[in-house]
């Protein structure tokens, strides 16, 4: 061996190289920085947009109108509100234009284009609570019309702005929180409109979703992780898998349409055939997410209490299942909320058409959040750009709560070993 | 350790064995194959409640390998092929009727690394009795659980913190609530895989102890790669190399008289 140099460890080469090296760092660490915070900077730019524009969402202006019951049109017998008949006769009795003709009389000709054209819904659900307001004139305070509403943020037609001002200076204008948007569904009016029926709408789709592909996902991983022989039939299967992860869900909406709708005859719309579609797309994100947290379970694990002499069945269930759940969770918490998220493959089996009313099962005509956005940001008329925003914060909201449970779930069971 | 002190050992321990029983235990000609590679090329052996058998050889020489296959754990590995015949108590482990679970809760075993379950300690205990039934109530499985904690010299220990977990444990106390873990089911054979490679020498001198403890009522083989362990915990040794037996016999023999040189040279410390 031949005879080494001894190492100058303080020579000049070794400084620049040990200068070069902290500069590599400090270099990393910038970027790095930088990364994080220029997603940051999106992430506040876009919840910021979401909450200024969608937050009026939530809130309605109201026009004040007084209507004299005895003196209007409107043939409606107190009396008759108290029985069991009491449904058909609000039903039969003329309250939209008894509540036209007061606006156009409090305001003058084209009042009744001030006060949305759901308003009179309102004063019904009042006199259904109230049969005795008929007997006296009473004064409500009723949702503008959306092009008054959009007046009043000052973005309307200029006859409208006139009009607002002058309402507002004679104290007929409040404002207030719009329950209507949290509990009605879609309309043709901005300012009627609610996101109810969509959420409904969702939860069912969800509902359906999680409960097929997490025990389906799981148990699929189980077999495929602690039982399956390792041979050609199972390469093929998980290249399957992989590979199903990563269609294009507009790909999953038309295996819907072929085979839940045209083979298998679902109805249409359906939050049944929704959930079932979006299934087929979180399935395999579970089983990808469910066979990596099996895998790193440690076989000593395994080991001890095969030799205590548990069957293979209860190896996974009593001991390798719940050491996973925490990852299985994870990955179901990220399949759901994709599917939570998902319009297209949604758009192919129908879920698009125009819902006026929340669906009451599994098998009724739904919209879903994502598809309901979709469709407001469409329309022409301006007030239902905030609307659109609020449903967006709605949906938001849905997924925080929803990872908020997952999480909360996952933090239970996570154990240490 | 000097030859003089590993000689009188194994001398005293020779005096209080007897060999003249039935084996509880016994394997003829087992060789072990993963895949094409034999790894235990035709072992007999036997061994009995009254004794601890030890296995010792270098690194690699299959005594692992062939511990593995006295419960069968050597299943859980689909390349693994084994050979020949095991004896339970007169009964072929590897016929087809027999039930593999059943035989693993009659041949418990002890792992190199401590593998509590990650649950409280009296969950750890009491689990393999709940699978098999074994407790009528829950006041016998408390029995149990503290019967199987006294014997593996942990009650003292652990009794005021049943609930905590088990891998809250130290090595060497989570090492004995393995222990405890394999007698619960009431086991008549115990396999040991280096069950002290793990722990420093207090934790070691604790677990030695308690296999002497345990000794008459099951039959115990342990595996160990340290020599000195194997002279003061067995009475029978057995010197594997390179996957065959090359000597089995009462651990004083192999210790002052080995027959064979390869032993000879190993327990020197010429190789190994």
């Amino acid at each position: 061996m031949s005879s080494r140099a001894q190492t100058n460890w303080s020579s000049e080469a070794m400084q620049a190289r040990i200068r070069r090296r902290y500069g590599a760092e400090r270099r990393f660490k910038a970027v790095g920085v930088a990364a994080v915070a220029i997603s940051l900077g999106f992430l506040a730019f876009l919840l910021g947009t979401m909450l200024w524009n969608g937050l009026g969402g939530f809130m309605e202006t109201r026009v004040k109108v007084s209507i004299d019951f005895p003196a209007s049109d409107l043939v409606l017998d107190p009396q008759s509100l108290t029985g069991p008949g009491a449904e058909a006769a609000l039903g039969a009795a003329d309250i939209e234009g008894t509540v036209a003709a007061a606006a156009e009389a409090n305001y003058g000709t084209g009042g009744a284009s001030l006060i949305s054209d759901a308003s009179w819904l309102r004063v019904r659900d009042a006199i259904a609570e109230d049969p005795s307001l008929l007997e006296r004139k009473s004064e409500f305070h009723l949702p503008a019309s959306s092009a008054l509403d959009t007046a009043a943020k000052g973005e309307g037609d200029p006859q409208f702005e006139r009009q607002y001002s002058r309402l507002q200076q004679s104290g007929a204008i409040s404002r207030g929180f719009n329950a209507n948007f949290l509990t009605g569904s879609d309309a043709t009016d901005p300012s009627a409109v609610g996101i109810w029926g969509a959420f409904k709408g969702s939860l069912l789709t969800m509902i359906v979703t999680l409960a097929l592909a997490f025990p389906i996902g799981v148990l699929s991983a189980v077999y495929l992780e602690e039982y399956a022989p390792r041979n050609r039939w199972t390469e093929i299967i998980e290249v399957s898998i992989n590979n199903l992860a990563a269609v294009p869900s507009i790909i999953f909406g038309l295996l819907g349409l072929a085979v839940f709708l045209n083979f298998m005859h679902l109805p249409r719309s359906a939050p049944l055939v929704g959930g079932l579609t979006l299934a087929l797309m979180t399935m395999p994100v579970i089983v990808i997410a469910g066979r990596n947290a099996l895998k790193a379970v440690p076989p000593s694990v395994r080991d001890g209490a095969l030799a205590v002499g548990a069957s293979p069945v209860q190896v996974v269930f009593h001991h390798v299942l719940p050491l996973a759940l925490p990852g299985i969770l994870t990955g179901t918490i990220i399949g759901a909320a994709r599917a939570l998220g998902e319009t297209a493959p949604l758009l192919m089996i129908g879920m698009r058409a125009f819902m006026a009313s929340p669906p009451s099962g599994f098998t009724d005509p739904a919209t879903v959040l994502p598809v309901q956005i979709f469709l407001w940001s469409d329309e022409v008329s301006r007030g239902f750009v905030e609307k659109t925003s609020a449903a967006i914060i709605v949906l938001l909201v849905f997924l925080l709560a929803m990872n908020g449970i997952a999480i909360y779930l996952r933090n239970k069971f996570e154990q240490r070993w | 350790m000097t030859a003089e002190t590993i000689n009188d050992m194994a001398a005293h321990q020779q005096a209080d064995h007897s060999r003249d029983e039935r084996p509880k235990m016994s394997a003829r000609d087992v060789s072990v194959f993963y895949g094409d590679k034999m790894a235990i090329d035709n072992v007999s052996i036997e061994v009995g409640t009254e004794n601890v058998t030890a296995f010792i050889g270098p690194s690699g020489c299959g005594k692992s390998t062939f511990l593995r296959t006295l419960n069968r754990m050597n299943d859980t590995i689909p390349s693994a092929r084994v050979e020949g015949t095991i004896e339970l108590e007169g009964q072929d482990i590897y016929a087809p009727g027999m039930d593999v679970v059943q035989l693993r809760a009659r041949v418990g075993m002890v792992f190199q690394k401590p593998n509590p379950f990650p649950k409280s300690i009296y969950e750890n205990v009491a689990y393999g009795p709940r699978i098999h039934g074994l407790a009528a109530g829950k006041n016998e499985l408390d029995e149990i659980v503290e019967g199987s904690l006294r014997r593996a010299g942990l009650w003292e220990e652990v009794k005021d913190r049943l609930a905590d977990s088990g891998t809250a444990l130290s090595g060497g106390q989570q090492q004995r609530l393995c222990i405890a873990r394999a007698i619960a089911v009431d086991p008549e054979v115990i396999l040991m895989d280096e069950p002290a490679s793990a722990l420093d020498p207090i934790a070691t001198a604790k677990i030695e102890e308690l296999i002497h403890e345990l000794r008459g009522r099951y039959a115990i083989v342990i595996v160990t790669h340290n020599m000195q362990q194997a002279a003061r915990v067995s009475q029978r040794t057995a010197f594997f190399h390179l996957g065959h037996l090359i000597e089995y016999g009462d651990t004083s023999q192999i210790f002052t008289n080995p027959r064979e040189t390869r032993t000879q040279d190993y327990i020197t410390g010429r190789y190994g």
